[in-house]
């Protein structure tokens, strides 16, 4: 029997009853869509996660005040045995090689205020190297002056919605705001950043470091930020930097982090997470499958007399296999196929909701979807298969009805 | 030609054993056309399904032209199906989603012959039973006798040496009957084999040899032609 023969006859027994057709194969359908969005999703959240750390910088690296033990607690919460302070940043910049450039940040909440108007945002207080540590775009003016960090300037760099906000009819540049009670001049604006983390950097003013300290009244850095030359081993500088504040500190009272860590670690956990959600889908198609089963059996049944027929007219075991689980193939096939469309649509409609969220599914997930639809519908046929294989042919043909 | 020796067919129904046939020695030549009668129940079914390679005997042996067929896998048994044997059937057993012409195209396609070459072949197949103008019509959509002819051309599109026919008349009325056994016995007069199981003595007695069976044993052997004498004997009685 030729392939296309074979295709055909198996295609016109399941026209014959379309509706029956349809409805079992709608199990893997749902099946192969969930697989498909699940990934979608999972792939998604990782690259969602990969983008947000790529904000932060390549080969950078966070020094933090406090310790997390293993018992867990957020870095920055309880008690904090020693400032991190410009001079431990000073150090790490002298002493740990590979560092190309450094910045301490420190952080508080403050008012800023120009021209009767008046916002309450977050205060950075860094140096000039802040800026390329963590790629920020000016659009007019510069970011912070460079110098030294000991030296408290009166200037300021403000996010762009805050510009905005402060001075609607623009020229912010040059401008005096005051900041925390201070007036500080506008010497940049930064360009459209977007939020990281939540965290809006539109709406951030930037001031030298030495200021904001004396500003907010503080000894203590909020971390300090630094960036390898490209190709070092950012695994090797975390551990210098550790061993370096603990010489300086007389204890591991920092956290020192670096974004690669970080990414690598949560897209392995999301990645695993994918991985048993597709899992568990997968599973819903080992369910369909048995639907098909059911849908084959009753086939077979239904059809004893013309496989009695089939038989008497010569057709051997294989080519009554061959029928039944081509029958059975073109189901699940059709099943696999019509759940790719369904679950690559709704994939479409979330990245359409959700412009921001990269969901798409990864290739293989698409690729295993069908196959393993296409095998289970084949499995999950073949016992049908060989029950119409091994009827009796003189009891199949005493059946009347065709 | 056909030989049958000391064929048995026994079933095992709970305790009792029962012998559809007991010991049947019968000879058949190449284009022989043989009745085979008998009450129902006395196995001539069993016996055709026997010849038609479709039942293998509890015992005895069957030779196809000289082969002994019981030691033959399922892969030969249904080539010689497909090719050696055309099977005709009371019920007329058509698929019904399938029209005239893919009902006959079915044994070509089973035998791997090419699209092309089938088109013409159903197409002369139809025509020698006459219904070229129906080859698009559904087994639903003809009459009985219809779809008996639609069935000889499928038993006889390949060419068999042998049709095997089950009461082929049985659902049918007397004139399309008389059609049907006028096409069978026209495919016989082209050197064909035709062995027909049937009720009705006016088939049987159109037959060259008549077989009767009883209790699944031969009881007597004649030729058509003195069937009518029998019966008349068996009447009287």
């Amino acid at each position: 029997m030729r392939t296309l023969d074979l295709l055909r006859l198996s295609a016109l027994s399941l026209l014959r009853q379309p509706r029956r057709s349809v409805l079992s194969l709608i199990g893997l359908a749902i099946g192969v869509a969930a697989v498909i969005i699940l990934t979608a999703v999972g792939r998604g959240a990782r690259t969602y996660v990969e983008q947000q750390f790529e904000v932060l910088g390549t080969h950078t690296l966070a020094i933090l005040p406090g310790h997390s033990e293993t018992t867990g607690g957020l870095p920055g919460f309880g008690g904090v045995p020693h400032d991190l302070t410009l001079e431990d940043a000073r150090a790490v910049g002298r002493q740990i090689p590979g560092v190309l450039r450094l910045a301490p940040v420190v952080v508080a909440n403050e008012e800023c205020s120009a021209g009767g108007r008046s916002r309450r945002v977050v205060v950075v207080g860094t140096t000039a190297e802040y800026g390329a540590v963590r790629a920020l775009r000016v659009r007019t003016g510069r970011f912070l002056s460079p110098g030294s960090w000991d030296e408290s300037r009166p200037e300021v760099v403000l996010g762009k919605t805050l510009a905005t906000e402060l001075f609607p009819e623009g020229g912010a540049l040059g401008q005096l705001v005051r900041v925390g009670g201070w007036r500080l001049r506008v010497i940049g604006v930064l360009a459209r950043q977007g939020t990281t983390f939540g965290f809006d950097l539109d709406q951030v003013a930037f001031i030298p470091v030495r200021t904001a300290m004396t500003m907010f009244n503080k000894t203590s850095l909020f971390r300090v930020v630094l960036q390898s030359r490209a190709g070092s081993d950012m695994h090797l500088a975390e551990q210098r930097v550790r061993r370096l504040m603990i010489e300086r500190h007389g204890e591991e009272d920092v956290t020192v982090a670096t974004p690669e860590a970080i990414v690598d670690t949560l897209g392995g956990i999301l990645d695993a997470l994918t991985l048993a959600l597709a899992g568990i889908a997968a599973i819903s198609l080992l369910v369909a499958g048995i639907g098909i089963m059911n849908v084959m059996l009753v086939s077979v049944s239904e059809r004893t007399a013309e496989i009695g027929l089939l038989k008497a007219i010569g057709a051997n075991h294989r080519q009554v296999l061959a029928l039944f689980l081509a029958e059975a193939a073109i189901l699940s096939l059709a099943g696999g196929l019509l759940g790719l469309g369904v679950g690559l649509g709704l994939v479409k409609l979330l990245v359409t909701l959700a412009p921001t969220f990269p969901a798409a599914p990864p290739s293989w997930a698409i690729l295993s979807a069908l196959l393993l639809s296409l095998s289970t519908g084949v499995a999950f046929g073949w016992l049908p298969a060989r029950r119409a294989v091994g009827l009796d042919p003189i009891a199949a043909l005493a059946k009347e009805v065709l | 030609m056909i030989e049958l020796e000391d064929i048995w067919r026994t079933y095992q129904l709970g305790d009792t054993t029962l012998h559809a046939l007991a010991g049947i020695d019968e000879t058949i030549q190449d284009g022989e056309h043989v009745a085979i009668m008998g009450p129902s129940g006395s196995g001539k079914s069993t016996l055709l399904n026997i010849i038609g390679l479709l039942d293998r005997p509890t015992r005895g042996t069957y030779r196809l032209d000289g082969r002994a067929v019981g030691g033959l896998d399922d892969d030969a048994l249904a080539a010689i199906r497909r090719r050696g044997i055309g099977y005709v059937f009371q019920s007329y057993h058509l698929i019904e989603r399938l029209d005239a012409r893919g009902n006959v195209e079915l044994p070509l396609i089973l035998d791997g012959v090419a699209p092309r070459e089938r088109r013409g072949r159903v197409e002369a197949a139809l025509e020698a039973v006459g219904l070229a103008e129906r080859a698009d019509h559904r087994p639903s959509e003809l009459s009985g006798g219809q779809r008996q002819r639609v069935a000889i051309a499928r038993a006889t599109i390949l060419n068999p040496r042998v049709i095997l026919a089950d009461e082929p008349t049985g659902n049918l009325d007397s004139s399309s009957g008389e059609q049907v056994l006028a096409l069978l016995e026209g495919f016989r007069a082209r050197g064909l084999t035709l062995i027909l199981v049937t009720h009705d003595p006016a088939v049987a007695r159109r037959a060259e040899r008549v077989i009767i069976l009883r209790d699944g044993r031969v009881v007597r052997r004649m030729p058509g032609r003195e069937l009518q004498d029998l019966e008349r004997a068996l009447a009287g009685e």
